[in-house]
């Protein structure tokens, strides 16, 4: 029977900030993309009459007169805008991403349309964008040394499904450790973590089911919500009376024309959100699921091994039982440094996942050395390798968040998100600003994420940093000095301190507002 | 030192400008473009401004002028 708590679901504050974005800054991003808006079609039209060359890629001659494929706004998006700013990304590296990475300097004579290497690598440059959070991401110790043994026993190809001859006793070996790391019955190992959110819940949910996706849910679990053939639908970004106000429409109403209850509710949301830094409101989503009696799929991407004091994710971050949720899916390519997902859960579940999975059915199983990674990084985060190592790196991450995002908040720049989580955006807004942070960045020799429109609304553009372990102290001051400096040099420090109130509780008297203008 | 750090803060403004205006993405000849444009327009108004600004003020400076001379006349003659 459920209680009615009154105030006891957290057990320590929950600090999420998003500050509204200038009214100045705001208008003045839209006249930086109207500028740019009616030079794009000024260049379309020149390519259409032939006076400028054509770079990019159109219908054939033969195809002018089927129906257009470049013509809506994101094919003109990006050649017009996206052209310019290119060199920020797909920068090739040519060493191990770790806290320091090496990089292969290219110049473009054609203004991004093609690229050319200069034949110099850029050594030591400050790695701010890898999701290392743990430090895992090395090229010696004793990772590498078990999997390049590992290696020279199994090989590299496995060359079969799960279902068929690629069931390895290193896989079984890995779900035993996950089971045990997530305080989960069981776990089943996938081959890619996209992969294991898209194939995975067709196979949980279908027609005459009701998933609940919050608002900003990565690529891989809208598709595989959109794959299963379930209803979809969609509350506002961690926000928890929209959930609850759509379960209980959803458990009054019904389907929608038959009226008769749904067969299955299944929440979807995600440890830490990786573009707004954002951490979900687990108690309160276990809250509501025990309530409205409905399931819940939780994506620990991000979080596993990031937060927590043991380094266990986001469940041992609140204090609550791994038990409430029923999915808890994740990905070892952040904090383990390898790659691959996992879903725990409870016995019947995993089983069931291992007949009627589709990755398991199809898809080629870990490689062996990977899984190797993966065992020894998890024994070294649990303490059973007999060093201390494990528990140093997530104490230095949690020390390396708070020190990065206080520092960035003092200089004066809007930072998005929770105070504990690792992601950290800075926002930039103007488009201009894109091209000129990462290429300032660059110049410093920082190495930076940048972010612009189709994974951000088109004024919220930000650079995105990803804290790490392996981040010392000073490599940390460096960056945060240059990032000053590039701040001042391109004017980005927007924040006027101004703390609003988290938009779910009512603003009152009580709630803080502290205004510094 | 101060036509220096005011030419280096001039040069700071021309920089907000071009990033404000995504000048700093263009290629050269969309540069000349757009500044031509630019200042064109900006050339006009303040012509415009330097022709009529004077002339509308001096109108209606002697309009101001004449309602409340007016005015004064009115209460002049209710007093008397």
């Amino acid at each position: 029977n459920h209680i009615v708590h009154n105030g006891g679901l957290y057990k320590r504050p929950f600090n999420e900030a998003f500050e509204e974005t200038p009214m100045l800054v705001a208008v003045l991003t839209y006249v930086g993309y109207g500028v740019l808006t009616l030079f794009g079609y000024l260049r379309d039209f020149m390519r259409q009459w032939k006076i400028e060359k054509c770079q990019n890629a159109t219908e054939r001659e033969e195809q002018k007169d089927f129906v257009p494929l470049y013509q809506d706004f994101e094919n003109f998006y990006n050649r017009n805008l996206y052209m310019r700013i290119r060199d920020s990304w797909n920068r090739p590296i040519c060493s191990v991403p770790g806290a320091k990475v090496d990089m292969m300097e290219r110049v473009s004579h054609d203004y991004n349309w093609t690229f050319m290497y200069t034949g110099r690598v850029i050594k030591d440059i400050i790695n701010m964008g890898s999701y290392n959070y743990l430090g895992f991401a090395q090229k010696a110790g004793t990772c590498q040394e078990a999997a390049a043994k590992v290696l020279s026993q199994y090989g590299a190809g496995v060359c079969s499904t799960r279902q068929e001859m690629g069931n390895l006793d290193k896989h079984e070996e890995l779900e035993k450790l996950v089971a045990r790391f997530l305080g989960v019955e069981s776990a089943m190992a996938y081959g890619m973590g996209f992969a294991t959110n898209s194939m995975n819940i067709p196979a949980l949910v279908g027609k005459g089911c009701l998933i609940l996706s919050d608002e900003l849910n990565h690529a891989s679990l809208v598709l595989g919500a959109r794959l299963s053939g379930a209803t979809i639908r969609i509350f506002k970004h961690n926000n928890m009376q929209s959930l609850e106000k759509l379960l209980k429409d959803a458990i009054v109403h019904g389907q929608p024309r038959t009226r008769r209850p749904w067969k299955k509710i299944l929440i979807l949301v995600e440890g830490i959100y990786s573009m707004e830094g954002s951490i979900v409101r687990l108690p309160e989503v276990i809250a509501l699921k025990k309530k409205y009696k409905s399931y819940l799929y939780l994506d620990e991407a991000h979080s596993i091994g990031a937060l927590g004091p043991s380094g266990r994710g986001v469940v041992e971050y609140f204090g609550l039982s791994p038990e409430d949720v029923d999915v808890m899916m994740g990905t070892f390519t952040k904090s383990f440094g390898a790659a691959g997902g996992y879903i725990g859960g409870k016995k019947e579940l995993i089983d069931y996942l291992r007949t009627y999975s589709h990755s398991a059915v199809y898809a080629t199983s870990l490689s062996p050395p990977v899984v190797e990674q993966i065992i020894t990084s998890m024994k070294c985060i649990m303490g059973e390798d007999g060093t201390t190592v494990g528990k140093a790196r997530v104490q230095q991450l949690a020390e390396n968040t708070r020190y990065f995002r206080r520092r960035l908040k003092e200089m004066g720049f809007i930072i998005y998100g929770n105070e504990d989580s690792p992601v950290v955006p800075l926002m930039l807004y103007m488009p201009a600003k894109i091209g000129a942070f990462g290429r300032e960045m660059l110049k410093r020799n920082i190495g930076v994420v940048v972010v612009g429109f189709p994974a951000t609304p088109i004024i919220e553009s930000r650079a995105r940093f990803c804290l790490s372990a392996a981040h010392t102290k000073e490599m940390l001051d460096t960056a945060l000095k240059e990032i000053n400096e590039v701040g001042d040099l391109l004017q980005l420090k927007y924040s006027r301190h101004r703390l609003v109130p988290l938009l779910d509780r009512p603003f009152d008297e009580t709630t803080y507002e502290e205004t510094e203008d | 030192m101060d036509i220096k750090s005011m030419k280096n803060y001039l040069y700071w403004l021309y920089c907000q400008f071009e990033l404000i205006t995504c000048s700093y993405l263009m290629e050269p000849w969309e540069k000349l473009l757009f500044y031509t444009f630019n200042i064109t327009v900006l050339v006009m108004v303040l012509y415009t401004a330097y022709i009529f600004v004077p002339v509308h003020i001096h109108t209606a400076f002697q309009f101001f002028l004449h309602l409340f001379g007016n005015q004064q006349e009115n209460t002049v003659s209710i007093v008397k």
